[in-house]
C-alpha cells in the first residue's frame, strides 16, 4: 500500500536505506518498476537528496528510512529541510505496534524526536489509513509554508499477507488546516500607495519567492517600478543576478551596496523573507528610517523579529500579481527624480566597495576566483549545490544566479555534509544539466561515502573542493574574535582526495595554480559522464567580506581585514 | 501580562504533546494548562495561561494556529471573560482551629469535602487569585498538608463562543 500510494502520487524516485522494520515495503518495491529506489550510504544523504529535489523543482521529495538508527540518522536532514521550509515526505519504519513503548529492538519514538523539526508527523494506526495519510502528508508538505512531514509506519501495518481496501484520495481537506490563497486586498492597496510614494525603496526577498514560484512576477514588478532588489541567501536567483537592479545578497556577508541601501531606505518591501538574525544584525538598529511592508504566507513570520507596518499574509506569487495590476491601473507613478538620485547613491556605493577582493598579495589562488571561474565556465546556468562554510559564502557572493531554484544550500540550519547528496539529488532528476557541488575539505568529509552511491547510479556531478586546509569559517571567527587562537579548526591529516575518489571509480584532479584553473574546469565539465572531483588549493588565510560588525546596524561592516565602515 | 489562551484541538494521539512541546521549544512560559474532550468527542478544549508581553503572546497564538491539529485559538484576555480554577487543599485541623478554618472556608465559599479527626479537605472554586487569597489567609492559622489545583479554565462572556 505504501509503494502503491507513492506511485499514485506520481513519485518517480525515492531515496532510502532498508532495515528490519521496512522489509515488507522493500519487498513491495522489488516487485514493481514505477517507483525507483536510490540506495544511499547513510540515511542523512537520503534526506538531503529528497530535499534538493524539492529545492530544484518545488515538489516534495521522498525519503524512506528504517526504525531506530535509520530514523535518527535522518533527523539532521529533516531539520535541514524544516529550517529552510522545504517540502519533503519522510517515511520511517517502526517496530510492530504491540511492541511500541517496550524498548523493543531498534525502537525510537520518532514522533517525539522529529516533532520540533517537522511541519507535521503521523503515525499509522490502521493499515487501511496508509493511502489517505500519505496523501495528507504530501498535501501538508507542499501547501502553505512548505515543510517536511514524517509518516511513521509500524511493521505490522505493512504485512503483505493481509489485504485491505485501497483507495488513493484525489484531494484532501482538513478542517484544522486551511492554507491561505490570497492577500488582503485593502492591505495590498495600502502597500502599493506607499510604494508609489517611496523615495528610497528597497525590495528584499527570500526563499519564499523561490519556493513560491514567484520569481517571474518579482522580476516584472521590480522592473516596472525601477526599484533595487536584494536577496537573502535563500532568495538568490529570485531576481536575475546580473541585472543592474540586483544588489546581490544582504546581511552578515551581504554586499556593501545592499546593506547600505537597506540601512538608508525609507521603505522596505519584504517578500517571502523572515528577517533572520543573519540578515538584520541588531534589530534595534535595523533600518532606522524605513517603513516596512512584509508579504509572507506564514503570519508567524511577520513581526516576529522586526515589526511590520503593513503586514500582508498571502502567497508571494498572487500578491505580487495583484500589486502589478494596481500599479498599472494607478494614476500615480513612482517618483522618478527621487529614484534617480537614489540610484546614483546606490551606484556610488557599488563603485566604492562592490564585489571586490584582493589578488595581489600572494601567489595563492583566491576562493573567489574559483567561483568566478565556475560562473564563467557554466555561463551562470548551472545548479550550484553548496556545503557550509566560507566556500558557501563565496559561492553566494560571486556566482551570479539568473534563474531561481539553481542555488541549493542549507541556510537556516547550516548543515555541513549537505552539498554532495544535494548535488546527487539534482543530477538524478536533471541528468542533462551541469550540476556543481561547491564544498570545503571539511564539509565534504561529512558525507563523502556517497561517492559510492554516485558510482552505483552514474551521477556525474562536478565537485569543486575549495581546499583551504582548515575549517575556514570557524578560523575566520577565531581570527576576528579570539586573537587567532585556532582551536580545533585545522584539518591536519587530510586524505589525498584524488586517490580517494579514484578508488571509488571517479576522476580526481588537483589544481594549485590559477593559471591551470580554467583549463581544468573546462575539462571537468566536458566529461559529461564522469564524476570529477577537483581538489583546488586556495589561500588558507582568506576571510569572507563584507562582514557585519556584531550587534551593529546593517551598515556596520568590516570590508577587509583592515577596513571598516 | 497574564493571558488566558483557549485552544480547540483535534482529539488525536500526540496532539497535546505538540502544544506542550511548542511552548518549551520556543521558550514560552506556561503557568497552567488544562485539557479535556468537549461535547464533540473529536475535539478537545485546552486552556493555557501564560505570561508575556504583547509581542510574545501574538507569536504564541500565531505559532499555536500553525500546528496542524489546532482548529482554533483565542486569547480570552482580549475580551470579557470568566476564569475558574478548582482547588482541593488538605489541612491539619484540630482543636479550636477547626472552627476557625470552617469560618474562613465559608467566607470564601469553600466546601469541606472530607474530614478526619485531624484533617479537613477543602474544595474551592474561583479565579486563581481567589484561590491564592484563600491560601494566604490560612497562612498563620492552619498548616497545609497538600494542595491540588486544576489549572485555569476559561470562557468568554456573552454570546461569543469558540467552536468549529
Ligand atoms: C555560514 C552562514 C552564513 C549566512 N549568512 C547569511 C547572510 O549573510 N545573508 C543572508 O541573507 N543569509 C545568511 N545565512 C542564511 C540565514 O541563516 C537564513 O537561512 C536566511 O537568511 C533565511 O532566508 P529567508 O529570510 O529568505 O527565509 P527562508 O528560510 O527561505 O524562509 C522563507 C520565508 O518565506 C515564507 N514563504 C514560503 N513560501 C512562501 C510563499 N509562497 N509566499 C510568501 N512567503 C512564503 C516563509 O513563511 C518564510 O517566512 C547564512 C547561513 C550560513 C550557514
Ligand atoms: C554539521 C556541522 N557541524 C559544524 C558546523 C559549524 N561550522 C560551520 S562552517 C564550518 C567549517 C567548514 O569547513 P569547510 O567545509 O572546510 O569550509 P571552509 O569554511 O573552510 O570553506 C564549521 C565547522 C556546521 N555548520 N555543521
Ligand atoms: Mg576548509
Amino acid at each position: 500500500m505504501v509503494v502503491r500510494a507513492l506511485r499514485d502520487e506520481g513519485v518517480k524516485y525515492i531515496y532510502g536505506y532498508p532495515g528490519g522494520a521496512l522489509l515488507h515495503v522493500y519487498d513491495a518495491l522489488f516487485q514493481q518498476e514505477d517507483v525507483q529506489h536510490i540506495l544511499v550510504r547513510h540515511e542523512q544523504a537520503a534526506t538531503h537528496m529528497a530535499d534538493a529535489y524539492a529545492r530544484a523543482t518545488g515538489k516534495a521529495g521522498v525519503a524512506l528510512v528504517t526504525s531506530g538508527p535509520g530514523a535518527t540518522n535522518a533527523v539532521t536532514g529533516i531539520a535541514t529541510a524544516f529550517m529552510d521550509s522545504i517540502p519533503m515526505v519522510v517515511i520511517t519504519g517502526q517496530v510492530m505496534s504491540h511492541l511500541i513503548g517496550e524498548d523493543a529492538f531498534q525502537e525510537t519514538d520518532m514522533l517525539g524526536i522529529s516533532r520540533p523539526v517537522v511541519k507535521h508527523n503521523f503515525s499509522i494506526q490502521r493499515p487501511e489509513d496508509i493511502p489517505a495519510t500519505i496523501k495528507k502528508a504530501f498535501y501538508i508538505a507542499q501547501s502553505g509554508r512548505p515543510g517536511p512531514v514524517v509518516v511513521d509506519i509500524p511493521k505490522d501495518m505493512t504485512t503483505p499477507t493481509e489485504r485491505y481496501p485501497y483507495e488513493y484520495p484525489k484531494s484532501i481537506k482538513l478542517r484544522s488546516y486551511n492554507p491561505i490563497s490570497r492577500g488582503h486586498s485593502g492591505q495590498i492597496r495600502k502597500a502599493v500607495d506607499m510604494l508609489l510614494q517611496a523615495r528610497r525603496p528597497v525590495i528584499y526577498t527570500g526563499g519564499g519567492v523561490i519556493m513560491g514560484d514567484a520569481s517571474k512576477e518579482l522580476t516584472e514588478f521590480a522592473q516596472l517600478l525601477n526599484f533595487p532588489v536584494t536577496n537573502t541567501l535563500m532568495g538568490l536567483g529570485g531576481y536575475p543576478g546580473t541585472d543592474r537592479q540586483c544588489l546581490g545578497m544582504l546581511g552578515m556577508h551581504g554586499s556593501y551596496e545592499a546593506n547600505m541601501a537597506m540601512h538608508h531606505a525609507d521603505l522596505i518591501l519584504a517578500i517571502g523573507a523572515r528577517f533572520d538574525d543573519r540578515v538584520t544584525n541588531a534589530t534595534d538598529k535595523f533600518c532606522p528610517t524605513a517603513r516596512i511592508i512584509h508579504v509572507d504566507i506564514d503570519p508567524a513570520s511577520i513581526s516576529k523579529t522586526v515589526r511590520a507596518d503593513v503586514p500582508i499574509v498571502g502567497p508571494a506569487k498572487v500578491v505580487i500579481d495583484e500589486m502589478i495590476e494596481l500599479v498599472r491601473e494607478s494614476k500615480k507613478q513612482p517618483d522618478a527624480a527621487a529614484l534617480e538620485s537614489w540610484w546614483k547613491q546606490i551606484d556610488e556605493w557599488r563603485q566604492r566597495h562592490g564585489g571586490r577582493y584582493r589578488t595581489d598579495d600572494s601567489e595563492l589562488m583566491k576562493p573567489q576566483q574559483v567561483i568566478e571561474m565556475l560562473s564563467k565556465v557554466t555561463h551562470g546556468d548551472a545548479f550550484v549545490c553548496s556545503d557550509v562554510g566560507q566556500h558557501q559564502m563565496f559561492a553566494a557572493q560571486y556566482y551570479k544566479f539568473n534563474k531561481p531554484n539553481r542555488w541549493i544550500n542549507s541556510g537556516g540550519l547550516g548543515t555541513m555534509g549537505f552539498g554532495l547528496p544535494a548535488a546527487m539529488g539534482v543530477k538524478l532528476n536533471f541528468p542533462d544539466a551541469d550540476v556543481a557541488c561547491v564544498t570545503g575539505e571539511g564539509s565534504i568529509q561529512m558525507n563523502i561515502q556517497e561517492l559510492s552511491t554516485c558510482k552505483q547510479y552514474d551521477l556525474p556531478v562536478k565537485i569543486l573542493c575549495l581546499n583551504n586546509q582548515s575549517l575556514g569559517m570557524v578560523r575566520q571567527w577565531q581570527d576576528m574574535n579570539y586573537e587567532s587562537r585556532h582551536s580545533q579548526s585545522y584539518m591536519k591529516s587530510l586524505p589525498d582526495f584524488v586517490k580517494l575518489v579514484e578508488s571509488y571509480g571517479h576522476v580526481g584532479m588537483k589544481v594549485d595554480k590559477y593559471g591551470d584553473l580554467e583549463g581544468a574546469m573546462r575539462e571537468a565539465f566536458a566529461m559529461k559522464d564522469r564524476l570529477v572531483f577537483m581538489d583546488i588549493a586556495v589561500d588558507p588565510f582568506e576571510h569572507v567580506y563584507p562582514m557585519q560588525v556584531p550587534r551593529g546596524a546593517m551598515r556596520d561592516m568590516w570590508l577587509s581585514k583592515t577596513e571598516r565602515t | 501580562m497574564r493571558h488566558i489562551i483557549s485552544v480547540l484541538l483535534e482529539n488525536e494521539p500526540g496532539a497535546l504533546s505538540r502544544v506542550v512541546g511548542l511552548f518549551s521549544q520556543r521558550n514560552y512560559n506556561i503557568e497552567s494548562l488544562t485539557v479535556a474532550p468537549t461535547e464533540d468527542e473529536t475535539l478537545s478544549r485546552l486552556t493555557v495561561t501564560t505570561i508575556g508581553d504583547d509581542r510574545v503572546v501574538e507569536q504564541i497564538t500565531k505559532q499555536l494556529n500553525k500546528l496542524i491539529d489546532v482548529v482554533k485559538v483565542v486569547d480570552l484576555s482580549e475580551g470579557e471573560h470568566i476564569e475558574r480554577e478548582l482547588m482541593m487543599i488538605k489541612l491539619k485541623a484540630n482543636g479550636q482551629m477547626r472552627a476557625e478554618i470552617k469560618r474562613t472556608c465559608d467566607i470564601f465559599r469553600g466546601q469541606i469535602i472530607d474530614v478526619t479527626p485531624n484533617t479537613y479537605t477543602v474544595q474551592l472554586v474561583g479565579a486563581s487569585d481567589k484561590l491564592d487569597a484563600f491560601i494566604a489567609s490560612l497562612g498563620n492559622m492552619a498548616s497545609i498538608m497538600e494542595v491540588v489545583r486544576s489549572g485555569v479554565s476559561g470562557i468568554a462572556r456573552g454570546e461569543k463562543v469558540l467552536s468549529l
